[in-house]
């Protein structure tokens, strides 16, 4: 295959892991979070830092990479999750930033020039392995009582807590699970394209990825995916077919999804508005 | 015996007192009403047996333990249930998923549990499963158990709001006016679903408007009004209670009760 489109198609899997693991906390749980770019970050930069300075074997770096997201996810949303909607979405925000400036000033993080020379060893294979990995493993959940209490809260707080879930406990887990699958997601990006910066991570790619979590639909697994699939491949395409409609192509990507939100806000396969209103408390 | 009590309640809410010193208690195995006017306290008084709301001032002992500075989902794990008044089901989920997600507090699987299905998740499970489909069978919903909670008629919406409830393996539950919006033939079903519930050694405590269906299964009756407890006993008692009468029952009741 022509190396063009394995990088397209390598890039959509990476993607794909976004997308679905952002939707387990977007979608299904209903908390709306605007720094999954940046969990991505957390763990591109551990997983590289790993094996550039320590030396550590690739395998063994992208789970470390996965697990130190999962921990700052654990970090952020301990305070931050006892807000709800726009005021989570505004703490998370800030969060991503202040991620951002961190990379942007340490040494070891290489300040704005980034970490180059890092050893390509993702090749698509690895990539699609770690998305059926992360397809199968999110469907258990999902299907599983810790799965059916994120949708409960998803659908009414008040009354899941009535039923016995420790919400707050259960919103850290979504939380800690999607920025697990993303620092994943990010370890394999920084070892496909061999360099990294901070701009990779910032905050247009965490709306990039809402992006597709919307398109697709909101709380449906293979919703994210085609999402994932249609945001990644469609400007390549757009770019194919002329390069004056290449150079509108944000352009179009932007039309999309002004025309989702008036004519399908539910998204292409998903069954929930994105602004569902809730009931007040009793 | 005093399966709950309520000692000197008091909330206030900024400056409006919407409970007000009220001492109360729950036998094991009665059906407890709670009446009053609109605005009377009742639902208040609800939200802090719950855990929704932790009371400004006074205690609550459930089974001698005090309980007031608990969460809800911790209340619930101790054995008490709540319906709510405006229903609040799941309703993308299914009628059997809502009754599943009743039976959280008394099951574990995590999430490696989910992921890697040792035979113990699978038994748990299957259980859960299996006594779902009891609890429907017995609220009368198992044709019901695929269809989305939202799509449910309002009466069914109600009995699945007391499933889910039941599910939580409860010793006291409480019904926020659960006849409300019902016709005669479905709060009669709901009389003697209520009933069913107690013969099967629960507690109840009612929050009614609906005199026929208090007067009718409550062994004992609370009555509140503006935020203060004005009588406690029998409905014969009850009824025939000067402050009562003169509060909120009115010669409404009698014609009522015939």
């Amino acid at each position: 295959m022509n190396s063009y489109y394995v990088q397209i198609l390598t890039v959509t899997g990476i993607n794909i892991i976004l997308a679905v693991s952002l939707n387990l906390v977007t979608g299904f749980t209903g908390q709306l979070s605007l720094c999954h770019a940046t969990f991505m970050g957390i763990g591109a930069y551990t997983a590289t830092l790993a094996a550039l300075k320590l030396g550590i074997p690739f395998a063994v770096a992208l789970i470390l990479g996965a697990i130190s997201a999962a921990l700052f996810g654990f970090i952020i949303g301990v305070p931050t999750l006892r807000l709800k909607g726009d005021y989570l979405a505004i703490a998370t925000l800030g969060f991503g930033e202040i991620m951002k400036n961190i990379l942007l000033n340490l040494e070891i993080t290489g300040g704005p020039m980034g970490l180059r020379g890092i050893p390509k060893v993702t090749n698509v294979y690895v990539v699609y392995l770690c998305v059926t990995l992360v397809i199968f493993s999110l469907n258990r959940i999902m299907h599983s009582r810790v799965g059916k209490s994120f949708i409960a809260i998803r659908e009414d707080e008040l009354a899941a807590e009535a039923m016995g879930i420790n919400t707050a406990n259960f919103k850290i887990l979504a939380f800690v699970l999607g920025a697990f699958y993303a620092g994943l997601a990010g370890g394999l990006y920084a070892f496909f394209f061999r360099y990294i910066n901070p701009n990779n991570f910032g905050f247009m790619k965490s709306i990039e990825i809402l992006s597709m979590v919307v398109l697709g639909g909101l709380g449906n697994t293979y919703g994210a995916l085609l999402g994932a699939a249609i945001i990644t491949v469609l400007p390549e395409f757009l770019r194919s077919v002329s390069p004056v409609i290449a150079q509108y192509r944000m352009v179009f990507y932007g039309i999309l999804l002004v025309a989702m939100m008036i004519w399908r806000p539910q998204g292409i396969m998903g069954e929930n508005k994105v602004m569902k209103r809730r009931g007040q408390a009793a | 015996m005093t399966l709950l009590e309520g000692k000197n309640l008091t909330m206030v809410f900024g400056g409006l007192t919407a409970l007000d010193s009220v001492n109360i208690h729950i036998n094991k195995g009665e059906i407890l009403g709670l009446i009053g006017p609109n605005g009377a306290g009742k639902t208040t008084l609800f939200n802090l047996l719950t855990g929704v709301y932790s009371p400004s001032r006074g205690s609550i002992y459930f089974k001698e333990r005090e309980i007031k500075n608990l969460k809800p989902y911790q209340i619930t794990r101790l054995g008490i249930a709540r319906t709510f008044q405006n229903i609040r089901l799941f309703g993308e989920m299914s009628v059997l998923d809502n009754v599943i997600i009743g039976q959280h507090c008394r099951t574990r699987t995590g999430v490696f549990g989910a992921i890697f299905r040792p035979p113990a998740v699978r038994d748990e499970e299957k259980r859960v499963k299996e006594k779902a489909m009891e609890i429907l069978e017995f609220v009368g919903l198992a044709e019901a158990a695929k269809e989305k909670a939202k799509n449910l008629p309002y009466g069914k919406q109600r009995k699945l709001e007391m499933a889910r409830a039941l599910a939580t393996e409860p010793e006291l539950i409480l019904l926020d006016e659960p006849a409300a919006g019902m016709n005669p033939q479905e709060t009669n079903d709901l009389i003697e679903l209520i009933q069913k519930v107690n013969d099967m050694g629960k507690t109840v405590l009612l929050i009614e408007h609906d005199m026929k269906l208090v007067m009718g299964i409550c062994q004992r009756i609370v009555v509140l009004d503006y935020g203060k407890k004005i009588a406690d006993g029998t409905p014969e008692e009850v009824k025939n209670d000067e402050n009562v009468l003169k509060a909120y029952l009115g010669a409404a009741l009698d014609k009522e009760v015939k």
